[in-house]
């Protein structure tokens, strides 16, 4: 359903051009969960803005492509693409608190996405029936939504401001907009990071439900190595721009070959574990303008080699769908 | 609101300056005797205190006195002039919002563009310009040069206005007396466009900045995310935010435009309560002073008021 | 600009604390005009500001004429690039034959000495009062507050123009009337600048040294909120500098023959028509000044909101 190669976003910088996305290849089919997991500022989010065709200024795509339903998108032209963003594909935020606009009605700003794309109209009577029998079929698919996503009396929510909402109600209302059209494809980023632990699961919960019962493709930005194991069926591992490890889930987990996988693994704290060492992983993430041509790990990693910092490596298929970006496997 | 009657009351008696003398300055032989009974007609002989309790007493009845001057009551002046104050400061609001709401948002979605830079730069004279140097400037151009604009007064000769409300525009459109609106409209302009440049260089500027801060928020990228256009992203969701600040400022500057009648109707010749607060000084006319000034000051309250109610529409999280 | 110092001049080392104190400030100070290079319309605005204060000081000698010498001969002449008018004469003269040129010149000793006058004292009453009340709280700090809304709820243009109506034109007056009014700004910023400044450790650093409560106000706080105040002050010369004028244009401030922009452009008023300069120029005049000292406020300000310096 989703096809994205060798996609390469960059800023235009004082220091030249700075590749947040650099030659990502991923794939999606109907219903699956992907996984993009990794430090802060490694590009996750601005791969699924990308995709949405929102490219935060002064970003622009230099390269790739990126097959939705057979059809590249970026190659489609403004319009067409506003047709495609909050209908077949919609976006998750991080923090609730700050999505919802705050000077609007919660319930109209999910009816709102609807009527943007015109996904609850009629065609019978004139203009002013039209509007009307629209207005309501519209409003009962919200007050449904609101229900679908846990929202309780959402015959009041609907009235409400965001500001009376709570955190996990927001994220529930974000939810609620970004099903409105039943979106194939939904982009959730980090959507629990804001959350008490509590909420976190229950707003899991909620995308697992969405993804099961409507066969929604889901792709999960997250931090959490752990989480994304919990919850989704492949994992993809983004370092600097990049996909260093990609693969089956349960693949990735029990086998990690790049040692940035087993580095964000052994920093996971174990359940059921009492007194356990926890292993940060040295250093920090790059900064992406100094970038030259050695692998983008080298000066943190803990098996790297004197050939790691001569040359660097495209991803190789180890077997099973598996692939891994390192020198260690060529 | 109590305490500014007060105040102007007691600061107004303390000051130097007799009206009775200046009344009869010009009189020649007046006795003594003449004096203490005009003093007694105006009820200058009790003392302060009892002056300032009768006053109240009758201003809560509505009746601010007569004016020493025109021997009639301040209520009737003031009502027949605030209709010409209303008309002004309305259509300088209207000119300020009108202009510097698209101009801010516009330099913000185009920040640092040419027309950005230039509109900055222009808002920022008009924030250093004086009230008074504009309206001789624009009436040396548009009157004196170019001729398409009157300097003066409120209304043509001979347009034959039959007058309903006081408000001309309001007048003329109601009897349908197309040459009175035109003229009436005409004479409008200037006076209007002068006291409410500095409103608009102020709002232009804060709305600039309200909306550069707004246009990063989640909300606005959520908005695209839904797939709206950019025009209803900016106008519909980035806006109504933009303005909360922009109230605020429109709120603190009513103060400074009431205060900029009394300049503006001055240099345009303006027959409203500016004026005529302008002439009662001069003539110190107590009661009509006093009046005036308590009626901005009403009104400078009430105006805040109404954008008190104002901001809780606009910004849900305020509740009276 | 570093609060921590103080504090630490103060535990390090308490006897020379009023000269280490004073020293920082003062470098301190240097070091804000060394910023100043970098913001060009600040130090533009700073430059003609100083021009004009150099103009108003040596009128006497660049004035080509008494500003109030009348010549009946040469009335309502035009600035010399106009036809009619005379090199003597550069910028024309008024209905009474006054050199424009000088009297411009002169008028800005009027602009600029009310307006300093005016912000100085505002400075003086608001910030003493607003320091006391914001150190001290309890019931003159509640007096004073009350008294300071009820001023704020006037507007300034009209407060004044009531005072001069009723105390009569003339330089005093009018000082008086704008500080009467002008002083409340500044104890609002002082009074609250205080209040959060006093729960700061260095402020409790100095009282546990046992140093004596005006000292500290003088000697530790004041140097940490003098920036606030010198930025609102300069935004506020400005504005004083439009109120002068504007009053001096209603009649109600600096009486002519006096040189002053406002009552200048009122006199000049009857004459639109057929002498335009008259009224004009000092506007001009008016316009640059008020205009650079707006520019030098907000690159003040720019420079000293940390806020700001970020963005």
């Amino acid at each position: 359903m989703l096809e994205i190669s060798n996609l390469t976003m960059a800023y235009a910088t004082k220091r030249g051009n700075v590749k947040a996305v650099n030659g990502v290849n991923l794939s999606l089919g109907k219903g699956e969960i992907l996984g993009l997991v990794g430090e802060s500022g490694c590009g996750k989010s601005a791969t699924l803005l990308t995709l949405l065709g929102l490219v935060p200024y002064p970003g622009k795509v230099i390269n790739g492509s990126i097959k939705f339903q057979g059809e590249d998108l970026l190659e489609k032209k403004p319009a067409e693409m506003r047709k495609i963003r909050g209908k077949d594909i919609a976006m998750i935020f991080q923090d609730p608190m700050t999505t919802l606009n705050p000077v609007f009605k919660v319930g109209e700003q999910i009816r709102e996405s609807m009527r943007v794309h015109g996904f609850m109209e009629t065609k019978e009577g004139n203009w002013w029936q039209r509007r009307e029998k629209n207005k309501i079929n519209e409003t009962e698919r919200v007050l449904q939504l609101m229900r679908e996503v846990g929202i309780s009396s959402p015959e009041r929510r609907y009235f409400e401001y965001p500001h009376q909402f709570s955190g996990g109600m927001q994220q529930r209302a974000i939810i609620a907009i970004a099903l409105a059209c039943s979106a194939k494809l939904l982009l959730a980023d980090e959507p629990t990071t804001a959350l008490d632990v509590t909420i976190q699961a229950q707003i899991l919960e909620l995308l697992a439900q969405i993804n099961q019962e409507r066969e929604t493709a889901i792709i999960l930005v997250t931090h959490n190595l752990g989480m994304a194991a919990e919850f989704c069926h492949k994992i993809a591992v983004m370092y600097a721009g990049e996909i260093v490890e990609q693969g089956p889930t349960d693949e990735v987990m029990e086998n990690p070959k790049h040692p940035y996988t087993q580095g964000l693994l052994r920093s996971i704290p174990k359940i059921g574990k009492v007194r356990q060492k926890i292993e940060p992983i040295p250093g920090t993430v790059p900064d992406l303008a100094l970038l030259d041509e050695t692998c983008p790990f080298y000066p943190r990693c803990n098996q790297a080699n004197e050939a790691c910092s001569r040359q660097r490596y495209s991803l190789r298929d180890i077997g099973a769908g598996h692939l891994v970006k390192c020198a260690i496997y060529g | 609101m109590f305490g500014v009657v007060v105040l102007v009351f007691v600061f107004m008696r303390f000051t130097p300056g007799d009206p009775v003398d200046l009344m009869m300055g010009k009189a020649g032989n007046v006795t003594q005797e003449q004096i203490d009974a005009l003093r007694a007609q105006f009820n200058l002989d009790a003392p302060i205190y009892v002056q300032l309790y009768d006053y109240l007493k009758d201003a809560v009845h509505g009746d601010l006195g007569d004016s020493f001057k025109e021997q009639r009551p301040v209520t009737e002046l003031i009502n027949q002039t605030m209709p010409a104050t209303i008309e002004l400061s309305v259509m300088a609001v209207l000119f300020a919002l009108v202009i510097a709401i698209p101009i801010g948002v516009y330099s913000a979605v185009k920040q640092n563009s040419l027309i950005d830079r230039l509109s900055m730069g222009v808002s920022f004279l008009g924030v250093s310009m004086p009230a008074f140097w504009l309206g001789i400037l624009l009436i040396l151009i548009f009157s004196v040069k170019l001729g398409i604009a009157p300097p003066q007064g409120r209304i043509g000769n001979g347009t034959g206005l039959v007058h309903v409300t006081g408000f001309y525009i309001l007048d003329s459109l109601i009897t349908g007396n197309w040459a009175a609106l035109k003229s009436s409209l005409s004479h409008l302009i200037l006076p209007g466009v002068t006291l409410g440049a500095t409103m608009a260089a102020i709002v232009a500027r804060v709305m600039r900045s309200s909306m550069l801060e707004v246009l990063c928020q989640d909300y606005v990228v959520l908005a695209r995310a839904k797939g709206l256009r950019e025009f209803t992203v900016i106008a519909k969701h980035a806006l109504r935010n933009g303005l909360i600040p922009a109230v605020t400022v429109v709120g603190m500057e009513i103060g400074a435009l009431l205060g900029g009648n009394m300049i503006v109707e001055t240099v345009f010749g303006w027959p409203g309560l500016g004026r005529l607060a302008v002439n009662a000084i001069f003539n110190r006319d107590y009661p009509l002073v006093q009046g005036v000034v308590m009626f901005y000051a009403f009104v400078f309250v009430m105006a805040n008021l109404i954008v008190d109610v104002l901001y809780t529409f606009i910004n849900p999280k305020i509740t009276i | 600009m570093d609060k921590m110092n103080s504090s630490q001049v103060l535990l390090n080392n308490g006897n020379n604390l009023n000269l280490i104190s004073l020293k920082l400030f003062l470098r301190n100070q240097i070091a804000f005009f060394s910023e100043l290079k970098g913001h060009p319309s600040a130090l533009i605005g700073f430059i003609i500001l100083i021009l004009y204060i150099l103009m108003a000081i040596l009128a006497p000698l660049i004035a080509p004429h008494s500003p109030t010498t009348t010549d009946l001969d040469n009335r309502l002449l035009p600035p010399f690039w106009l036809e009619g008018g005379k090199s003597t004469f550069l910028l024309g003269t008024d209905v009474l034959g006054m050199d424009l040129l000088s009297r411009i010149i002169y008028g800005a000793q009027i602009s600029l000495i009310v307006g300093f006058l005016a912000v100085g004292i505002s400075i003086l009453i608001g910030g003493t009062l607003g320091m006391i009340a914001g150190y001290y709280r309890g019931i003159f700090d509640q007096i004073i507050s009350r008294l300071a809304d009820l001023l704020l709820a006037f507007p300034f243009l009209i407060f004044a123009i009531g005072m001069m109506a009723f105390m009569g034109p003339g330089f005093l007056n009018l000082i008086l009337a704008l500080t009467f009014k002008g002083w409340v700004e500044f104890f609002r910023l002082v009074r609250g600048e205080v209040m959060s400044e006093k729960t700061k450790e260095y402020v409790e650093a100095a009282n546990a040294l046992g140093i004596s409560k005006l000292k500290i106000m003088v000697v530790e706080i004041l140097p940490n909120i003098i920036h606030s105040i010198t930025v609102l002050g300069t935004l506020r010369l400005g504005y004083m500098i439009i109120m002068e004028a504007s009053l001096s244009f209603l009649g109600l401030g600096i009486q002519p023959p006096t040189p002053a922009w406002g009552s200048m452009i009122n006199d000049g008023r009857d004459y639109v028509m057929n002498a335009w300069w008259i009224s004009t120029l000092p506007g001009i005049a008016l316009l640059i000044l008020v205009l650079s000292i707006n520019l030098f406020g907000e690159g003040l300000r720019d420079l000293t909101d940390p806020r700001l310096k970020r963005s």
